[in-house]
């Protein structure tokens, strides 16, 4: 996620010193970010060097205040349009762990898949119980709700993710299908051994 | 502590003979309180609507219990358990069954006046479940002109018009879009918060979710449960 352009789409809003960045981009997005401090001062000098961000002065604790430069609002309103690039592969612990598991003799994988559908219908319920207490109506609860969703809909997809391999798994397994595997060989490739 | 309003006690269910036999149901048992909603799991012919069937006094069971509120459903004369299933048990079917020649509202109403209920008390109860399901622009309209989404929706509204304590839903918003299944689920439970009992039949675990309980249900077997107690400071949220 980009530190340097929430910040940029912030200040195209108005003026705004360091910590107060803070609290804005944690209230606006539901409270699910919460960036440090300190990251947000050097993302304002890196974004002031690139001419994207300008100092409007300090405030009488002297906090420097800054703003969007012409350049910079423009960058913000391309970023704030676009779409991010799909990665699938940025995620997944779960499905490296399985396609590991798989792979090594002895390992309950079915109990691994359980144990994982288990959990995060837990983290469903969880996230269901939260939304069914806020106000639908409160427009200050809408960041919350927007990234709610989202987890709500992740969740749901890894259950039925989870409840598909359980079947490819059995099947797998009923035509005695062994994924298991020895170590191999070392490959002879990789750093040479110093020979003189 | 909340009454029982429904159990089922050791239920088994076997369809055909000999060869055909099916075993849909090996034992199943479950209770189900006032203001409890439990949520029904299960891959396809594991049960579900066989479960739900029982529960609602639509079949019997080949061996085991029903009771609700406090009356057991294999023991009632036919009379007595077509009233019951009238006046106490919401039913909302896979399928709909609504009436094609009767509106959506006399869809609706039609349980309340069949008890007994005057014609305009029944209509104004009857739209009241309607605009819960935000189709009350759709009272005077017949089944077959309205979407299949909204038919499914009228069936909701039909199954927890009146005085109904226990409520049955199989798959109730598989015709809906995921907001139109949200506002549905929202409005069942503020049902059942109100001190109904509710079984609720779904593959969408977003849906299974906004129940107390979640019951996995395998091979006619009850298998696994995972309650809904766990608040989100527990968890950290
Ligand atoms: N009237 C019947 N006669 C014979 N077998 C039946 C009858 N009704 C259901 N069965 C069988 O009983 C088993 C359970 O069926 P049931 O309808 O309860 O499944 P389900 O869990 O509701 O499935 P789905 O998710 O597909 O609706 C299935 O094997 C089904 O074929
Ligand atoms: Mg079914």
């Amino acid at each position: 996620m980009s530190v340097r352009a929430s910040i940029l789409a912030v200040l195209t809003m108005g003026e705004c010193h360091g910590y107060q960045l803070r609290q804005e981009i944690e209230s606006r997005t539901g409270g699910s970010w919460q960036i440090n401090v300190g990251q947000i001062y050097s993302t304002l000098e890196r974004l002031e060097r690139d001419g994207l961000v300008e100092s409007a002065g300090s405030n009488e604790q002297g906090q420097t205040r800054y703003r969007a430069t012409a350049t910079g609002s423009v960058e913000a309103q391309l970023w704030l349009t676009s779409a991010i690039e799909a990665s699938p592969e940025a995620r997944n612990e779960l499905a490296m762990k399985l396609a590991l598991a798989v792979t090594i003799p002895d390992c309950d994988v079915e109990k691994l898949v359980h144990a994982q559908r288990v959990q995060t219908m837990r983290t469903l319920q969880v996230l269901t119980a939260t939304k069914r207490d806020v106000d639908q109506n409160d427009p200050a609860e809408l960041p919350w709700l927007l990234v709610a969703d989202l987890n709500i809909f992740n969740c749901e997809a890894e259950l039925r993710w989870l409840e598909h391999i359980e079947g490819t798994l059995a099947r797998s397994a009923a035509r005695g299908l062994n994924p298991n595997q020895t170590l191999s060989e070392p490959a002879k490739r990789g750093r040479p051994t110093k020979t003189n | 502590m909340s009454k029982v309003l429904l159990e089922l006690i050791d239920v088994q269910k076997t369809y055909g003979t000999g060869e055909n036999e099916v075993q849909a149901l090996r034992g199943a048992s479950l209770q189900v309180k006032a203001g409890e909603l439990v949520a029904i799991m299960g891959a396809s012919g594991s049960g579900k609507s066989t479960l739900l069937t029982i529960a609602g006094g639509l079949e019997v069971p080949t061996t085991g219990d029903v009771r609700v509120l406090d009356s057991s459903l294999p023991t009632l004369k036919p009379t007595q358990l077509a009233t019951l299933r009238r006046q106490t048990i919401g039913y909302v079917f896979q399928d709909f069954n609504l009436i094609p020649s009767l509106t959506v509202i006399e869809n609706v109403a039609l349980p309340l006046e069949l008890d007994g209920m005057k014609v305009r008390k029944a209509r104004k109860a009857a739209l009241d479940a309607l605009v819960s399901m935000e189709i009350g622009e759709l009272a005077n309209r017949f089944p077959d002109e309205i979407s299949g989404g909204q038919r499914q929706r009228v069936a909701i509204a039909r199954s927890f018009v009146g005085p109904r304590q226990v409520l049955l839903a199989d798959e109730p918003t598989g015709a809906l879009d995921s907001k139109t299944s949200e506002a549905v689920i929202r409005a069942l439970r503020k049902r059942i918060d109100a001190g109904i009992a509710g079984v609720l039949v779904t593959h969408d675990a977003k849906l299974a979710a906004w129940a107390d309980r979640i019951l996995v249900i395998r091979d006619g077997q009850i298998v696994e449960e995972i309650s809904n107690n766990i608040t989100p400071e527990q968890f950290g949220a």
